[in-house]
């Protein structure tokens, strides 16, 4: 009773915001119904059993990437008539995404009907022991038998990081920047001079 | 709780009740203690300047946080003319139950605790990042450039510090080997010696306590990290444009957060509700006063810095998180994984 209730509280509201968020005049409106989508998203994870998919999607996406969005948004000036002058023409391409998506939908539906996808390797040799608890089967899969895809992700996402700063990174000439060593270094007899000017002569620095 | 009203209701209505009562058990605790804090926060500082500070409503001044609010709520709520008037009205109350949200997963005692998750600590982690959220929304919504000044630096801040906490919190897991709140409190009991509870006497884990309560601070955008509510600088940052009760949310739930920095820097590093040392007669203090007690304790630490430290500049505050922190944390990530796969020969 309490589980259908909340599924359908989180799948109406993950279905409405996800419409506000094409719907909304202001684009920072929409990214606020995007973040709004995901966290429904997030409660719907955890009916699934699926508790730490569940804080990660809300660790990455709310806590980390809307909030990138959000700044990005919110810096840039969009004119919203140039956006919406694109609609006829961008309408039919719309239309095949949208065809393309409801496809891949119905094939998928099609697909679990015939039987889902055992989770583990064909010969069984990583299948989940079924009283693990999520992370510990996740983390069993993860470093044991996807060890190797696992380190190629992560030298993938190392490899895009140094490709981010290289493309960004450029060195100004005139900048003065801050030598927090030095700083620290300075104590206030080097800093400070203690004078007692004479009425009317002013100090010489 | 559910069990003791199932005795006269279906399941169903007695989880309703037992949720609804357990939160109502904590949240109202919880407001008195914010308001109580504010007090002694305020007489802290006072001290520290030689002043007396609130001494005129009730006995020493005891109900002045009570005449605050009560002056706040009979306020008119005012709203800008340009603002976006439905987010500026939403930003406070989403940072005050994003305050209280938290409290969720902190253990009282063995029992005590209203969601028992095996998430727990990463629930904390995803709550925290939520906060951001109610200075952001506040600062661009108040249509105003010193609070959207304010929102940029607050969320930078945030996210900054969110990383070396994340990998502090890696290390505390590491040793608890789970994410479950009462399993890494009770991983502590005897850690040290078998007489010491807490990880915080581990001198490994010692270092990684004190950038904690450090990020902690910077995290809840305490002095001296309140770069966001720098006077001099950008009025009153994020809360310019608020006046009554929408600003008395943030104020509460500013508290709130603190209370939940130190009830986490004393869960997860100082044993939570165990006594300090494993002595029988210790345990005769129940739990929940443990807890509160390391929690003021830190609160103290926490208005003790507010008192004595001046504010850090921006480019002080990122060094630190990036440079400092940030570093440091990783290479305790591998030292204390290095040194528990040696220790058990994994």
């Amino acid at each position: 009773m309490i589980t259908v209730l909340s599924f359908y509280l989180f799948a109406v509201l993950t279905i409405l915001s996800g419409a506000m968020v094409i719907m909304a005049r202001n684009p920072v409106h929409s990214v606020l119904w995007l973040i709004m989508s995901f966290f429904n998203a997030a409660g719907l994870m955890v009916l699934l059993g699926a508790e730490f998919i569940a804080m990660l999607l809300v660790i990455v996406y709310v806590g980390a990437v809307a909030v990138l969005f959000l700044f990005v948004v919110m810096m840039l000036n969009i004119d919203f008539s140039e956006l919406r002058a694109g609609f006829i023409k961008n309408f039919p391409l719309g239309l095949l995404l949208a065809a393309v998506l409801l496809a891949e939908v119905l094939i998928g539906l099609g697909a679990v009907g015939q039987g889902g996808i055992a989770l583990g390797t064909p010969d069984g040799s990583a299948a989940v022991p079924a009283d693990m608890s999520n992370i510990k089967a996740i983390g069993h899969l993860l470093y044991g038998k996807y060890l190797f895809l696992f380190e190629a992700a992560g030298i993938l996402l190392l490899v895009a990081m140094v490709g981010a700063i290289v493309l960004t990174h450029r060195k100004r000439g005139g900048v003065r920047g801050q030598i927090v060593s030095r700083q620290n270094a300075r104590r206030p007899d080097e800093a400070t001079v203690n004078m007692k000017p004479e009425v009317g002569k002013g100090v010489q620095l | 709780m559910t069990e003791f009203f199932q005795q006269w209701l279906p399941y169903e209505w007695s989880w309703l009740i037992a949720t609804v009562a357990g939160i109502l058990l904590i949240a109202l605790p919880l407001m008195l203690s914010v308001a109580m804090i504010i007090y002694v926060d305020r007489k802290v500082w006072a001290a520290m300047a030689l002043r007396r500070g609130p001494n005129v409503v009730g006995p020493w001044g005891l109900l002045q946080s009570f005449a605050d609010g009560l002056k706040v709520f009979l306020q008119e709520t005012i709203v800008p003319a340009g603002a976006s008037k439905g987010l500026f009205l939403l930003a406070p109350i989403l940072t005050f139950t994003v305050a209280l949200m938290a409290w969720a997963v902190i253990p009282f005692n063995g029992r005590a605790i209203l969601a028992d998750i095996n998430v727990g600590l990463l629930y904390v982690l995803a709550i925290s990042s939520l906060g951001v959220y109610g200075t952001i929304i506040a600062g661009w919504s108040s249509n105003s450039k010193y609070p959207f000044f304010s929102a940029m630096r607050a969320s930078a801040q945030m996210i900054s510090y969110e990383v070396s906490i994340g990998f502090i919190l890696i290390c505390v897991v590491m040793y608890a080997g789970t994410f479950q709140m009462n399993g890494i409190v009770l991983d502590q009991r005897e850690h040290i010696l078998g007489l010491f509870n807490g990880y915080g006497f581990n001198p490994l884990l010692f270092p990684m306590a004190v950038m904690f309560l450090i990020s902690g601070m910077a995290e809840t955008q305490r002095a001296p990290f309140d770069l966001t509510e720098a006077e001099s600088e950008l009025v009153a940052g994020y809360q310019t444009e608020y006046s009554s009760m929408s600003f008395a949310l943030y104020w509460l739930g500013e508290y709130a957060n603190v209370l939940l920095m130190c009830a986490l820097n004393a869960t997860l590093f100082w044993g939570g509700w165990l006594p300090p040392l494993e002595w029988a007669p210790l345990y005769w203090i129940p739990g929940w006063i443990w807890l509160f007690g390391k929690i003021f304790a830190f609160f103290f630490i926490f208005s003790w810095v507010k008192a004595t430290v001046p504010r850090y500049r921006y480019d002080q505050l990122m060094r630190l998180g990036w440079k400092v922190f940030l570093p440091v944390s990783l290479l305790f990530v591998c030292v204390v994984s290095g040194w528990l796969m040696w220790r058990q020969g994994a």
